[in-house]
């Protein structure tokens, strides 16, 4: 359900940039997903495609990476992956771990339609 | 906010960090453009100012989830009897629909803010803040938060509160943390509530419950506890007199408090617990 709330904050910042960047429409945005951030992927999109209409992301591909959860162990010091509601170290199973990866939801970047002339300004 | 603490940044994609995010054209023409933005960074910037509106007024905020019926209510009755002559204590009462919670905590004298969200299956930053211009932080030590009655949705949202208490009530079963690990994660305490129809429930096994926690990296104290009762009460209101007094001593040297699950990848956060 709260897919729609995260989209909506998405779209928010996603046309910001396109303003900022005076592009025309944004043609793909690239999501990084981690299972311990509380979105389904597959939300994620059916929600998008109801926040996106009329902005000018109408028409961006939404790419979803989803990301490894992965632990530190405070006690070994060994970085391994790990499950969902799992979260011990692959070595010597102690549970005073640190998350390293897997709570991302993170915007990583858009492709933008841009004037060719402003594009080259803005990389300046 | 996360461009500038670096929260989001981890092994796997440190790699994307171009000082203020890299620009490129791709091979059919098109501006790329990196980034690495929390999706809910207007959410999290509104949540950094509450959290500093009850800094700047020395509140304590408390953050209180669990599923529907798990007694989050009863808890905040039973607290507010406890703690009224010693603390001042204000609420914001968040469900689909009623006043009822509400109404059940200004009859124990202290002032109630309900949030109505409709359909939303959670409260956020903004909801938060709009109830926070009807109420008066001036007076209060200690803001409870009662989320919508949710394991799943509340968990991402960062309210701008110090710390999260997650209910599990002994009728809903010793593997909720199991099942719900994104809320279970996210607990500065688990309180295990409803102990007194313990004797009627054998299925639920509180060291079962205590393992499942732990499974989740989580070490956060669990307190069982009756409301109806006040069986282990004590040992609660202990721990929210000693964050009550953390946070005045916190305040008065400008520092702040997030909830674990907020500063676990933060680099420089202080975390009273």
């Amino acid at each position: 359900m709260h897919e729609l709330s995260i989209c909506q904050g998405l779209i928010g910042q996603v046309e910001r940039i396109a303003l900022q960047h005076n592009a025309r429409a944004v043609d793909k945005i690239v999501v990084h997903i981690g299972p311990l951030s509380g979105v389904e992927i597959p939300l994620l999109h059916q929600a998008y495609s109801l926040a996106r209409a009329g902005t000018r992301a109408e028409n961006a591909a939404l790419v979803t990476e989803p990301q490894p959860i992965r632990v530190v162990c405070e006690t070994c010091g060994a970085e391994t992956t790990a499950k969902m509601n799992r979260l011990l170290c692959g070595i010597c199973g102690e549970y005073r771990t640190r998350l390293v990866s897997g709570d991302e939801m993170i915007l990583a970047s858009v492709e933008l339609n841009v004037d060719t002339s402003e594009m080259i300004q803005d990389v300046v | 906010m996360c461009d500038t603490c670096g929260c989001n940044v981890t092994s796997g994609n440190e790699h994307l960090v171009r000082g203020h995010g890299k620009h490129a054209v791709t091979a059919d023409g098109k501006l790329a453009v990196e980034l690495l933005k929390n999706l809910l960074s207007e959410n999290d910037h509104q949540a950094a100012h509450n959290r500093a509106h009850f800094d700047q007024h020395g509140v304590l905020a408390i953050n209180l989830m669990s599923s529907p019926g798990a007694g989050k209510t009863a808890l905040l009755e039973a607290t507010i009897d406890v703690l009224k002559d010693e603390f001042r204590i204000g609420v914001i009462e968040g469900d689909l629909e009623t006043e009822n919670d509400a109404q059940r905590l200004r009859a124990k004298g202290v002032p109630a803010i309900q949030i109505t969200t409709g359909s939303a299956c959670h409260l956020d930053a903004h909801m938060v803040h709009d109830a926070l211009h009807k109420l008066d932080l001036a007076p209060l030590d200690v803001l409870f938060i009662e989320n919508v009655g949710n394991l799943v949705c509340p968990a991402s949202f960062d309210l701008g509160h110090h710390y999260n208490v997650v209910l599990l009530s002994v009728t809903e079963g010793d593997d909720k943390p199991a099942k719900y690990p994104v809320m279970f994660r996210a607990a500065d305490v688990m309180l295990i509530t409803k102990t007194d129809l313990s004797p009627f429930i054998e299925e639920f096994d509180r060291e079962q419950a205590k393992s499942n926690l732990r499974d989740l990296a989580n070490r956060a104290p669990i307190y069982s506890i009756s409301s109806k009762t006040g069986e282990g009460m004590q040992t609660w209101v202990d721990w929210l007199r000693e964050r009550i007094t953390t946070q005045r001593q916190r305040v008065a040297i400008g520092e702040t408090a997030r909830p674990r699950i907020q500063s676990d990848r933060a680099q420089s956060v202080e975390h009273g617990s």
